[in-house]
């Protein structure tokens, strides 16, 4: 099934085209992988699958991006229930320095999920629990969530997005700040989560995408190049450029 | 020639780092004299007279034969223009600080700041008599009182001049909050307003407590302005639209008349003896919630 298309879809900062002529089908319950040299764009085209460019001072976009038959930079969409819809992951843990309890019910609250302390602790266990983060926190949920590790804070940013039950989660670079063993558990995380949810994740670890992925696109310079199941990508891509940069010969 | 070069640097250096901590010196130096000079006169004034009477006395008559040196009606005064300057420039300081910094484009922010900043530079005597001319026939009117000189007047221009404090530093604080907080609320769904109610503010909290410290000890020790607006009476008063008179209206005021080196005189220095904790608690409280936001 057809879950996030991008028809003619661009992007500008200023007179700076960023994303051009964007055109993708992003299928559901899958993990889409967008690779590419940085600065090619990668993270400007998933932040504007939740519309976080928004608040991007002079940035502008035409073309649509459409998620379940609706084109979400259509006038009469509400921003919020967007974001709302289309989770989101960044780089660093970005936690507010409040409790891990709050850091979760903050997205239950504001999207009137929850009002009462029982359904709200249900939601915070239940989302806590499928990140694995349950065991590590019950008694320290209302300590503040900046005092976990680096690796539990981002697993707690994922469980803060599972509790307000989104259809798309995306990721970007998640893994970046994190040491071997600590990615791995995530990628692990990441894959489990394919059951429920349709991913999109940026990254410029290509044998992260090459793990974790089942379609793979890659961008070079705001345009993507090719896009295939991870393995085709991989192992017999059919541009040239594809091939020069799975293989490291790539050179801007 | 090498060796007279090296060591005319090495004088020059000496010269120099000197004359920096001279400098350096000189200012903690002036605080400690004048915190010195304060101390001693107000001790000689407290060892004639109660000081349970001078903080809580009710009544203020320092000429009388048997003179009562009460400061409580300065006290009230003060307090009671301070808390109403503070009531109307909080609120209105932290919005436009949240305006400037969230809601404006950067044009209206550049604009807006240099007027703040402009707003801040006005001298107080030109706001007490704006206060005067144009704010004090106007309270007498709309409340129909008898004097338009009143607390009410005072706090309302000294709002006037704490919200430029108010303004520039919980902007800074308010500036200051990570991005990634605020992309973090609003990929979760939250309205530009919930990002700022629930996130920013009070992420930012610390900082603009300190502000609107700053604010207070700025409105605290503000004397031309409530002379001119506050009607000077040395009552304790009763409601807002009461003539008051503050600690240091009475300083200004009566320093000129009084006999050098008598008990009136050291009387003064007691108040501003008083003047100077108050301001320095405040400042001090400010001071620990401006570190708590530097800490973040």
């Amino acid at each position: 099934m057809l879950k996030i298309k991008a028809n003619n879809f661009n992007l500008y900062y200023n007179d700076f085209h960023v994303l051009k002529n964007i055109n993708i089908d992003i299928e559901e319950k899958k993990i889409t992988a967008i690779i590419g040299p940085s600065g090619c764009g990668k993270s400007s085209f998933l932040k504007s699958i939740n519309r976080i460019n928004d608040i991007v001072e002079y940035m502008r976009v035409n073309g649509e991006i459409i998620i379940s038959g609706q084109n979400i930079y259509d006038k009469r969409v509400d921003v919020n229930s967007v974001r709302k819809n289309v989770g989101m992951v960044f780089q660093r843990p970005n936690l507010f320095p409040i409790s891990i309890y709050e850091n979760i019910s903050f997205g239950l609250k504001i999207n009137k999920i929850a009002n009462n302390k029982s359904t709200i602790m249900a939601i915070v266990e239940e989302s806590l629990s499928s990140v694995m983060l349950l065991h590590d926190v019950k008694d320290k949920l209302y300590k503040s969530a900046l005092l976990l590790t680096l690796e539990q804070q981002q697993r707690l940013c994922i469980a803060r997005v599972l509790a307000i039950n989104p259809q798309i989660i995306l990721f970007d670079e998640p893994c970046s700040s994190l040491d071997n063993v600590a990615t791995k558990k995530i990628e692990e995380l990441i894959m489990k989560l394919r059951e429920k949810y349709t991913v999109v994740l940026v990254t410029h670890n290509m044998q992260q995408a090459a793990r974790i992925s089942n379609d793979t696109a890659v961008m070079i310079c705001g345009r993507i190049i090719e896009f295939a199941s991870t393995e085709q990508i991989f192992t017999c891509p059919s541009k040239k450029e594809t091939e020069s940069y799975v293989t490291g010969r790539f050179m801007i | 020639m090498y060796y007279f070069g090296k060591n005319m640097r090495k004088i020059l250096y000496i010269i120099i780092e000197s004359i920096i901590f001279f400098c350096g010196i000189l200012s903690i130096i002036f605080v400690i004299l004048i915190f010195g000079f304060l101390f001693k006169e107000s001790f000689v004034f407290l060892k004639n007279y109660n000081i349970v009477k001078f903080l809580f006395g009710r009544f203020w008559y320092p000429t009388l034969e048997t003179a009562l040196f009460g400061i409580l009606p300065f006290i009230c005064g003060s307090v009671l223009v301070s808390v109403g300057a503070c009531i109307i420039a909080v609120p209105i300081g932290i919005m436009t600080a949240l305006f400037i910094s969230e809601v404006a484009s950067k044009n209206i922010r550049n604009i807006l700041k240099s007027l703040i900043e402009l707003m801040a530079a006005i001298p107080s005597i030109v706001i007490g008599f704006i206060g005067m001319a144009t704010i004090v026939p106007i309270v007498k009117n709309v409340f129909s009182i008898p004097t338009g000189l009143t607390a009410f007047t005072g706090s309302l221009m000294l709002a006037f001049m704490a919200i430029p404090t108010i303004v520039t530093i919980s902007e800074d604080a308010i500036h200051s909050v990570p991005w990634q907080y605020r992309e973090g609320a609003l990929a979760l769904g939250a309205t530009k307003w919930q990002m700022m109610k629930i996130v920013i503010l009070k992420i930012a909290m610390p900082g603009i407590m300190g502000a609107i410290m700053l604010g207070i000890g700025r409105v605290v020790g503000e004397t031309m302005a409530v002379i001119m607006i506050t009607g000077n009476a040395a009552h304790i008063p009763t409601s807002i639209f009461d003539p008051v008179r503050t600690l240091t209206a009475t300083i200004a005021t009566e320093m000129g008349e009084t006999v050098k080196g008598g008990i009136h005189y050291k009387s003064l220095f007691a108040i501003g003896f008083v003047l100077f904790i108050i301001t320095f608690i405040v400042n001090f409280i400010a001071d620990i919630f401006l570190k708590k936001n530097k800490n973040l």
